[in-house]
């Protein structure tokens, strides 16, 4: 019978189905924390037959990385340097341009300048990496020997600064968000004292949205670390002790990206070294993220 | 201290110089990235012309570089992005779905949460690791394109999700409202109101998504794809029944930006110029695809109106 009561009824049915989905919907987000645990697990438990054989005081101290050699050494530290340097460069390039282009768009330009800009400034950071590095090895280096006669075909230098200007949308697109977070009345405050334009951002708007600049930085810092087709193609692949942006150098997700492109069997030296490297990567990120987040913290203003 | 009039304008003319000169260092900085994505599209495009023409999207790699096409990369960039897809957006639709309109604030939400925004930090070829060590590996899934699909699909699942949170959120809570009082079910609200009114928005995050996707090379790399590949996987139709194969999902593959790679390091010049072109057939699709959420994203804004 179809009767109003009826319809009404309560069905267990109804419900069972309902918590079904909800326990569906639940495992997929879950997936997220899995993920992560997988990361750390696959990384530590592929890196630990390594470990094994070498010291993890070698694997910090030894100055050179020859794994696949004869004479074989194990000293992450020339890998760490070179993605210490490629990311130095490339920060040089988008903090000051990152955060220069936040302030002009948030506190400088008018509504339809910010509108039609910032899609195509985007655009920079969804160029495929790979394109990036053939513009970096044919276009930017020949350009840098023109200045500088005496670099190499490969080197970190041109490397660096292509990945700064492909980091400069994340820099400053987070940036711009924290700034025009800061309330208006604090601007027209700053205003009614007598201040310019440019009083007012530097000294009012940046300082009040400082916790979320640095969290901007934080993920340009991540992308510089990670990135690894730019540095693969136009930084050379050899493993280099040095701090000198004009040598070529690995990082050390160029080396994965290296061991990986030849024959890696399963268990052998050449896969341990590429787990071992990039749980060094995974723990530099972490760090990086760590800073960042104790810098947030530690700059947050509520308003 | 006091100051006659003449000495106040000249003070705050002084610093006013300071607002024009900012002006004018943000605009030159705009002008200098904006300037860089011309001239790399200039760059590829004058380089690659002459190679771009019909026969190399028909053609397989070749060791001499005037034969050499990229007939197996484009097949195998959408095999696998065709995998990515079908991973990616329903388990990122669905996890969004559940952090929005289910999820009770307790630490697992908490947990759930810190770690979608942590997983969009991870470097991408640690993703490439991981599925190396896991799906090429433990689940003896081997160099293909399922791996290859999955590797990605984990990749964007934090963009998707970031992405449909953002669409659900949009949708006011008076439309939520109104399917609870007329005794609608949870799911029932979800999927016939919430959903279909965001959907637009979930499509952008998809295509921005892939964009991502599309160009990832690293990852890809890692997991053992090869570089050169002068076949192309099996069909998906087959003459027999069933007449649909899944076969295809385990060959192995080749993708755009590795046979770009492949290409850039070459010595041979001729070889550069089918780099170029390559690259210019990734920077299109990728930069149409951005393209279309951008203009998906001013529609919807400028259309929906509550």
């Amino acid at each position: 019978m179809n009767t109003p009561s009826n319809r009404l009824a309560y069905k267990p049915l109804r419900h069972i189905k309902e918590r079904i989905i909800e326990a569906g919907l639940f495992l997929a987000a879950f997936m997220s924390v899995a993920t992560t645990f997988a990361i750390v697990a696959i990384l530590v438990y592929e890196s630990i037959p390594l470990f094994k054989v070498v010291s993890l005081w070698t694997f910090l101290t030894d100055t050179q990385w020859t794994p696949l050699f004869d004479d074989a050494h194990y000293g992450i530290m020339p890998l760490v340097a070179g993605t210490m340097v490629t990311t130095a460069v490339a920060l040089a390039v988008a903090i000051p341009m990152g955060t220069i282009i936040a302030i002009y768009l948030s506190e400088f330009a008018s509504h339809k300048v910010r509108e039609s800009i910032k899609p195509v400034l985007e655009l920079l950071g969804a160029v495929p990496t790979v394109v990036y590095g053939y513009f970096a090895l044919i276009f930017v280096t020949p350009l840098l020997q023109k200045l500088m006669p005496e670099l190499s075909g490969f080197n970190m230098l041109s490397a660096g600064l292509v990945m700064g200007i492909m980091i400069v949308p994340y820099v400053s697109s987070v940036s711009e968000d924290a700034m025009r977070a800061v309330p208006m009345h604090i601007r027209e405050g700053s205003y009614a004292m007598g201040s310019t334009r440019f009083q007012t951002a530097t000294r009012v708007v940046v300082p009040g949205a400082f916790s979320g600049i640095a969290a901007a930085y934080i993920l340009g810092i991540s992308r510089a670390v990670g990135e690894t087709m730019i540095v693969a193609v136009a930084a050379g692949m050899q493993p280099n002790f040095t701090l000198n942006p004009l040598e070529p150098a690995a990082t050390i997700s160029s080396y994965i990206v290296q061991v990986a492109l030849g024959d890696l069997p399963h268990g052998s030296i050449g896969y341990q070294t590429i787990f071992a490297a990039g749980l060094t990567l995974m723990l530099m990120t972490l760090v990086f993220n760590v800073i960042g987040y104790w810098l947030s913290r530690k700059f947050r203003e509520v308003y | 201290m006091r100051f006659t009039l003449q000495e106040m304008r000249t003070m705050i003319a002084r610093h006013k110089r300071w607002d024009h000169i900012f002006g004018l260092v943000g605009m030159l900085c705009l002008l200098l990235g904006i300037l860089t994505l011309v001239v790399l599209f200039g760059q590829l495009l004058l380089q690659g012309m002459e190679r771009l023409t019909p026969e190399f999207f028909t053609s397989f790699p070749s060791r001499r570089a005037e034969n050499a096409g990229i007939l197996s990369a484009w097949v195998g960039t959408v095999a696998v992005m065709l995998v990515t897809a079908m991973t990616a957006v329903p388990l990122g639709v669905a996890a969004a779905v559940y952090l929005e309109e289910y999820a009770p604030r307790n630490w697992m939400t908490a947990i759930i949460e810190i770690n979608v925004t942590n997983l969009a930090g991870v470097p991408s070829i640690v993703y490439g690791l991981l599925a190396l060590g896991l799906f090429v590996y433990q689940f003896g899934l081997g160099q293909s394109i399922l791996s290859a699909g999955l590797t990605l699909a984990l990749l964007i699942l934090p963009v998707v999700i970031v992405a449909t949170r953002e669409a659900l959120r949009a949708v006011p809570g008076s439309i939520r409202e109104a399917a609870y009082a007329l005794g609608a079910t949870r799911w029932q609200m979800v999927s016939g109101h919430v959903l279909p009114y965001s959907s637009a928005g979930i499509l952008t995050g998809m295509i921005i998504g892939l964009s991502r996707a599309i160009g990832e090379t690293a990852p890809i790399i890692t997991i053992g794809a090869l570089t050169f590949i002068a076949f192309l996987p099996n069909s998906p139709v087959t003459t027999d029944f069933p007449f649909i194969s899944f076969k295809w999902l385990m060959d192995p593959f080749t993708v755009m930006p590795i046979q770009m790679f492949n290409w850039t390091s070459r010595p041979e010049e001729a070889f550069q110029l089918n780099a170029a072109a390559a690259g210019v057939v990734l920077l299109v699709m990728t930069l149409a695809m951005n393209g279309l959420a951008i203009w998906l994203r001013y529609h919807l804004r400028k259309k929906i109106k509550w």
